[in-house]
């Protein structure tokens, strides 16, 4: 591969190596506890949120920089009603799942009718229910019970969010099954790659070169590898890791092979466009924020089955890791560009971040407040150095720049 | 002979993988109206660029004297402080701002640190007067048309104590008649001692209004013509832009073979979307035939771009009244996709605003009107299943765009390059082509040439003469009279929201278009008396 090439790929995926040293620069300093078994599970089950709300926020994003505030509060909300209906109501976990995500696509036509046909801008639009959700969630909880939680969930809707799969064997000390699916997943991978690249050969298109797709082929086999040994080691495949991956490839297919997704695009990037080209701009708009609420309502599912309650303090802050995520992964604030891969590698930035910040301030006693400090510090180095690596900007110009400046203004000053 | 005001020697600028600009010279007098030709993407704006410091002095090579020392600008300041001011093709006003506001921006009047506003507006006053506009300095900018704020910009420009004043396409977005007095403009502050370049397609304007004329061609200069000594008809000048003898700017079409009348619209009336008392198409009646070019033409604001939008699937407008057939049968189109699913197309004028996604590749623009074509592989199977497919098939999708790159001879690394990356004349092609694939059977194209590059133009025009070759119907707006004439079978001219006149070709000259365009202002004048 030449120079330029190389150069070309690493631009492009300046923020996964960004992630890469990031993530070193924690196992150094928390003396390799963030690469243990157990962590890794954690940083799955604790960031899959992330993932599914970051997904659903991409769509909303790509429509042109469209944000959605109120999956935080919705999140809160519609655990606490999905904890009525199953637990204080004890109605089946197939009913009680039924009602909880029609209550999402009612939420969902609501905000998309709101957004997309009175044309309300969707921040305000979106305000509304994070004001309103958060309130309406911790007073349903608080009518609800006298903890203000709701506990006891059965154990037929937990098993479907929370927990492993490809369990160890009692007494075994690693999941063969668990490997077994890792090594599955890698020759997929493998031969999907080879495969394309063999298909665009053959019909005589640009493809890429062989060295590249070996590269990338090892090292997608090394992280597969890699999370599924780990996970293997710690028991088993978490329950959420799956739905994850499901969601993620599904939307990255509908964002990459479908009509649907090209329509995203193109309203994003130009909405006269668009709708010159006979799409429906309203369509677009009304489909990201009903997509956006029933995917907030997978992810209260999942917080619910992971503390095995309902709380009023559950979705704090979730709109914000959601965009943030999007805009660290290089999703356009301005709609039109993004990708789902993207999103992911910066969801997983910030999980990291979360993750290694609370490991070092446990190890060495530092108040857990410096966390939320070198997180900001953090996400603005690392969007800085990705938007600086990606244009034609030199660090060295920048300087100079300013140096010139410097000169003009002591030039121009009366002496 | 005159002092030399500028000497730009030997200067060569390469960005990564091209080189911009090769051993450029360009001498400019005092005093003189200098004028630079050029193909889009020969490197004139480029040019402009090195010379006014946005690119700063050292990321070129050569060197640049004015005023007989050589200048080492690293900023725009700089080179604004000399008295090079250069007004930018698009036009940089901020609309809700007053036009004083904006004369002095960057610029203001009063104290360090306190904004004179009485100043600001006197003065602003004052250069308005100077460049012969009458309007108040706090009329805000949204209120005045663009010939008007091209006439603001200048004003703007000799705020700044302009020496050497360089307009980049200065007519581009203006009527005929606002252009001439833009140049007049240029020769009133000539014989008043500025010095001016000016960069221009137009070459009726150039030879209207320039001492010496410059050709540059793939960053070169090739040759600088006086225009009292040298021979500067236009076949000369294209010929060394594009370096080839242009026998003809319009191709010829073969067998001309016009059919049944495919289109038909009448009594179309169509009110303003904000101001919804007034008319911007009033009981308008034309018609297309298979196989035929219909030029449309008029002045700006005549309502032409209003007609063809409403239309094309009442995307522009309310209250639209009138009847549409197509093929004979009468239809009724609310949207644009139901105007698509019609065969019809419209190819805006807009390209950069409504035409194309400037952040996606040709690719994805080239099929983004059709993109159903490259869901199926059988449509009859298609109609009949229930569901719709809505995977992409990429394969396709790439032969097509390369098909089109290929057929309409797009100048592109590959069919992912961004559109946004793309010179106006290819920009224009990939637009075309978006639409060609759309299949329509009645395509209207609105300014289909509108500032692209005369080698650009030909090729355009053969592509329409294929389309009606091919038995499609297509409608032609213009704003160029001789590009009207030229194309056109048949001529509609509209002027103030109505037709005024319909010309076949072969009895179409310049002179009896605009007398339809002149009787019909009286008209409406003389009912305005009664």
């Amino acid at each position: 591969m030449n120079t330029s090439g190389a150069k070309k790929v690493l631009k492009k995926n300046a923020m996964a190596l960004i992630l890469f040293f990031v993530y070193i620069f924690f196992v150094i300093m928390t003396r390799g506890e963030i690469f243990s078994a157990s962590n890794f599970t954690s940083l799955i089950s604790q960031n899959a949120y992330v993932f599914v709300l970051g997904t659903g926020m991409l769509m909303c994003m790509l429509t042109g920089g469209n944000i959605d505030l109120s999956v935080g509060s919705f999140v809160c909300m519609a655990g606490a009603v999905f904890g009525v209906l199953s637990v204080n109501a004890h109605l089946s976990t197939p009913i009680a799942l039924l009602l909880i995500f029609g209550l999402g696509i009612v939420y969902g036509i609501v905000l998309g009718f709101l957004i997309a046909y009175l044309n309300i801008p969707p921040w305000i639009a979106t305000l509304a229910g994070y004001l309103a959700f958060r309130g309406a969630g911790t007073e349903i909880l608080n009518s609800a019970s006298r903890t203000s939680a709701i506990t006891g969930f059965p154990s037929s809707f937990l098993k479907l969010f929370s927990g492993k799969v490809a369990k160890s064997a009692p007494g075994a000390s690693i999941s063969y099954s668990c490997l077994v699916i890792g090594i599955l997943c890698i020759i997929v991978v493998i031969l999907m790659n080879f495969l394309t690249r063999y298909g665009k050969l053959k019909k005589g298109y640009e493809a890429d070169s062989l060295p590249y797709v070996i590269l990338k082929s090892v090292l997608e086999a090394a992280v597969i590898g890699l999370i599924t040994y780990k996970l293997a080691k710690d028991g088993g495949i978490p329950v959420v890791l799956v739905w994850v991956v499901a969601i993620l490839l599904i939307y990255n297919f509908v964002c990459e092979k479908t009509v649907i997704g090209r329509r995203f695009m193109a309203v994003g990037g130009n909405s006269e466009t668009a709708r010159l080209s006979g799409i429906n701009n309203k369509h677009v708009m009304f489909g990201a924020y009903l997509n956006m609420s029933v995917l907030s309502v997978i992810a209260a599912l999942m917080m619910v089955a992971r503390f095995q309650s309902a709380n009023s303090g559950a979705g704090v802050n979730f709109e914000m890791d959601a965009i943030s995520a999007c805009v660290v992964g290089g999703v356009s604030a301005y709609g039109g560009s993004g990708t789902v891969f993207g999103m992911v590698i910066g969801a997983t930035l910030i999980g990291v971040i979360n993750l290694g910040m609370s490991l070092i301030c446990s190890k060495f006693n530092l108040n857990q407040d410096w966390q939320q400090v070198v997180k900001g510090v953090v996400l603005l180095a690392a969007v800085v150095f990705d938007i600086v690596s990606k244009s034609d900007m030199k660090w060295s110009s920048l300087f100079r720049r300013r140096k010139n400046i410097k000169e003009f203004s002591k030039e121009n000053s009366p002496s | 002979m005159s002092k030399v005001l500028l000497e730009m020697n030997h200067i060569t600028k390469t960005f990564p993988g091209v080189k911009a600009l090769d051993d450029v010279n360009l001498r400019v007098e005092e005093g003189e109206i200098h004028a630079i030709v050029g193909e889009n993407g020969a490197g004139k704006s480029t040019l402009m660029n090195v010379l006014s410091g946005i690119y700063p002095f050292g990321s070129y090579e050569g060197d640049i004297v004015y005023d007989g020392e050589v200048c080492k600008f690293h900023h725009i300041k700089d080179s604004e402080k000399k008295g090079i001011v250069i007004i930018h093709q698009e036009l940089a006003l901020l609309p809700n701002m007053t036009i004083g506001e904006n004369m002095f921006l960057g610029n203001e009047r009063g104290s360090k640190y306190c904004i004179d506003w009485n100043k600001t507006y006197s003065e602003a006053d004052k250069y308005l007067e100077m460049v012969g506009l009458t309007d108040s300095s706090k009329t805000l900018v949204k209120d005045i048309g663009t010939g008007k704020q091209q006439l603001v910009e200048i004003a703007k420009a000799l705020a700044k104590n302009a020496r050497l004043l360089i307009l980049d396409e200065p007519t581009s977005s203006l009527n005929e008649k606002d252009s001439k007095a833009l140049l007049d403009l240029m020769k009133e502050f000539k014989a008043q001692g500025m010095t001016m370049i000016i960069i221009s397609h137009k070459l009726n304007e150039v030879s209207y209004v320039a001492d010496k004329i410059t050709v540059v061609r793939d960053g070169s200069t090739i040759v600088t013509l006086d225009c009292e000594k040298d021979d500067i008809s236009e076949d000369i000048i294209i010929k060394a832009m594009v370096n080839r003898e242009m026998t003809d700017r319009f191709p010829k079409r073969k067998n001309v073979n016009i059919g049944d009348v495919m289109m038909e619209v009448k009594n179309w009336t169509v009110y303003h979307p904000e101001f919804t008392s007034r008319k911007v198409v009033d009981d308008v009646s034309i018609n297309v035939r298979e196989g035929e070019v219909v030029g449309i033409y008029g002045l700006m604001g005549a309502g032409r771009t209003e007609l063809a939008m409403s239309i094309f699937g009442r995307s522009y407008g309310i209250g639209i009244s009138g009847t549409l057939k197509i093929a004979g049968e009468e239809v009724i189109l609310k949207n644009p996709k139901q105007a698509i699913r019609h065969k019809l197309a419209y190819v805006t004028e807009d390209r950069k605003g409504n035409g194309l996604v400037l952040s996606n590749s040709i690719k994805h623009n080239t099929t983004l009107a059709n993109l159903k074509a490259l869901t199926v592989k059988d449509e009859a199977a298609d109609r009949r299943s229930p569901i719709p497919k809505l995977v992409i098939d990429k394969d396709k999708e790439y032969e097509v765009a390369s098909e089109y790159v290929e057929k309409l001879r797009t100048k592109t690394p590959s069919v992912e390059q961004l559109v946004g990356n793309l010179s106006g004349g290819n920009q224009q092609k990939v637009l075309l082509a978006k639409w060609m694939f759309a299949d329509p059977d009645i395509l209207i194209l609105d300014e289909p040439t509108r500032g692209i590059d005369v080698g650009a133009k030909y090729e355009i025009y053969c592509i329409i003469n294929d389309l009606v070759a091919a038995g499609k119907s297509v409608i032609m707006i213009s704003s160029e009279l001789p590009e009207v004439i030229g194309m056109s079978d048949r001529i509609y001219v509209m002027n103030e929201a109505k037709i005024v006149g319909e010309i076949p070709a072969s009895e179409a000259t310049q002179n009896n278009i605009m007398a339809c365009i002149v009787k019909s202002g009286k008209e409406a004048d003389g009912i305005a008396n009664e």
